[in-house]
């Protein structure tokens, strides 16, 4: 069945219609006792954290620009890159959660920052990521879709290198600089938010025209491999983690077991990712920070499909459903549960069909 | 006109705690803050009617478990979006070891 993503089209209407815009989402149950344990805030990890992933940043540069023009200079600067577009991408997702630190100061310092430099404005993702957590991968619901149906190939290539987002993010803050809010920000914002978001696009674009300005200036490179081009050539991390969050699952259901993916990756991708690997946990339980997210992983474990055991694992089983997925858009992995665990909560679509 | 209404026992809530309390077809939480106050609001968020029982308490304020929107129980106020609207409260009293709530 072809599928509308536009948050005004026929399947936004028909997911209202059918029951799918509902808090009745399946939560496995964990006493409250075990939940306040993983509910609760720190600052220490996510300061440490910040200060490993701001400290890299200025090293890695550092060591880029002292080796300009040499090639040397190229994985110095792939490696600032992947921080600055793909890390900033987890730190906006956790900071803007409010789960990162414990003082609220701090998750605003950071999303701030992280929101700069992925080009999503502060308030905008905030009420469209607020979206996503209501109606995860609900057609015509959710603003966040990574991999729409049919799957198209071109289009997810060039999105290893931002192209698609990238080129989105700019129009929307062109748009915002004009004073325009787009109509599907208009469908999840609260209007009285609107004034800060052209506010925040009016200084962003000057800070964007500056670093193009001095690139121009000093007829060099650097300023614009600092800031903006880190958004194309270090996002591809946050792309292959992010494909991994619902990719090749089900649709318009209602039970993040079956539309979400956990899996186990290497320290090194967790650190950029910040642990959301356990999405499914995530989406489940949003207020369990990410430090905490592999105690609740085994709190949850009698409950959950088994997570794929590494990235090679996930792109084997998501590879070929997205491949299927072009041609058949309903088609999608549906995972075997333990014996320990409840049923699949569909939802209303499939008990109609 | 309002009643006080017995809600629970002071021990029935954990420091820094909240409990979902239903009274007739409406629903409430009660919260203890981390200096033994005992506080009443209304029982879902204003955003999208999440019930914030299951949510987190940090001193006097609630954390809606599934957008992380911040209410100040002492007033209802909201601290951080999404939820934009504050939330209804109601006068709580101790007495005898119960809260009661004034409804």
């Amino acid at each position: 069945m072809p599928r509308d993503y536009d948050l005004l089209g026929a399947d936004a209407k028909s997911a209202v219609a059918n029951g799918l815009v509902t808090e009745d989402w399946y939560r496995t149950h964990l006493d409250r006792k075990t939940m306040k344990a993983l509910m609760k805030r720190a600052d220490q990890p996510a300061i440490w954290d910040t200060v490993v992933l701001f400290g890299s940043m200025i090293a890695f540069a550092g060591a880029a620009i002292a080796l300009m023009p040499s090639w040397w200079s190229v994985p110095f600067w792939l490696s600032y890159g992947v921080l600055y577009g793909s890390a900033m991408d987890s730190r906006w997702h956790e900071c803007g959660h409010g789960t990162a630190f414990k003082t609220r100061w701090m998750n605003r310092a950071v999303y701030q920052v992280a929101c700069f430099c992925m080009i999503r404005d502060p308030h905008c993702w905030k009420f469209s990521h607020a979206r996503h957590h209501s109606d995860t991968v609900i057609v015509g619901r959710d603003p966040e879709v990574a991999i729409m149906r049919p799957v198209v190939v071109v289009r997810m290539a060039a999105n290893l290198v931002g192209l698609t987002d990238m080129w989105d993010g700019l129009k929307r803050m062109i748009r915002h600089t004009g004073g325009r809010i787009l109509p599907d920000e208009a469908d999840y914002m609260d209007p009285v938010f609107f004034a800060k978001t052209i506010r925040t696009a009016r200084v962003w674009i000057v800070i964007y025209a500056a670093t193009l300005a001095a690139a121009l200036l000093l007829q060099s490179w650097i300023p614009v491999l600092l800031i903006g081009l880190p958004r194309l050539y270090g996002c591809w991390h946050m792309v292959l983690c992010g494909w991994l969050q619902h990719g090749g699952l089900a649709d318009n259901v209602l039970d993040h077991r079956l539309n979400s993916r956990t899996v186990y990756l290497n320290p090194i991708s967790r650190f950029i990712y910040w642990n959301m690997n356990y999405h499914v946990e995530h989406h489940m339980f949003p207020l369990v920070p990410y430090n905490k997210l592999p105690d609740l992983h085994e709190a949850c474990k009698f409950d959950f499909p088994a997570p794929n055991t590494s990235f090679f694992d996930a792109y084997t089983e998501m590879l070929p459903a997205l491949w299927r997925q072009r041609k058949d858009p309903d088609f999608h992995i549906r995972r075997q549960l333990p014996d320990t665990a409840n049923p699949y909560h569909d939802g209303p679509a499939r008990a109609a069909a | 006109m309002a009643d006080w209404v017995d809600a629970c026992a002071t021990d029935d809530i954990e420091e820094e705690d909240v409990i979902r309390f239903d009274h007739g077809s409406r629903t409430f939480i009660i919260v203890r803050d981390h200096e033994d106050n005992y506080y009443c609001t209304d029982g879902l968020c204003t955003h999208e009617e999440v019930h914030l029982s299951d949510g987190l308490v940090v001193e006097a304020t609630i954390e809606c478990p599934k957008h992380s929107s911040i209410f100040d129980c002492t007033n209802g106020e909201v601290e951080t979006p999404p939820a934009c609207e504050n939330l209804h409260t109601y006068p709580t009293k101790v007495e005898n070891g119960r809260v009661f709530v004034e409804i």
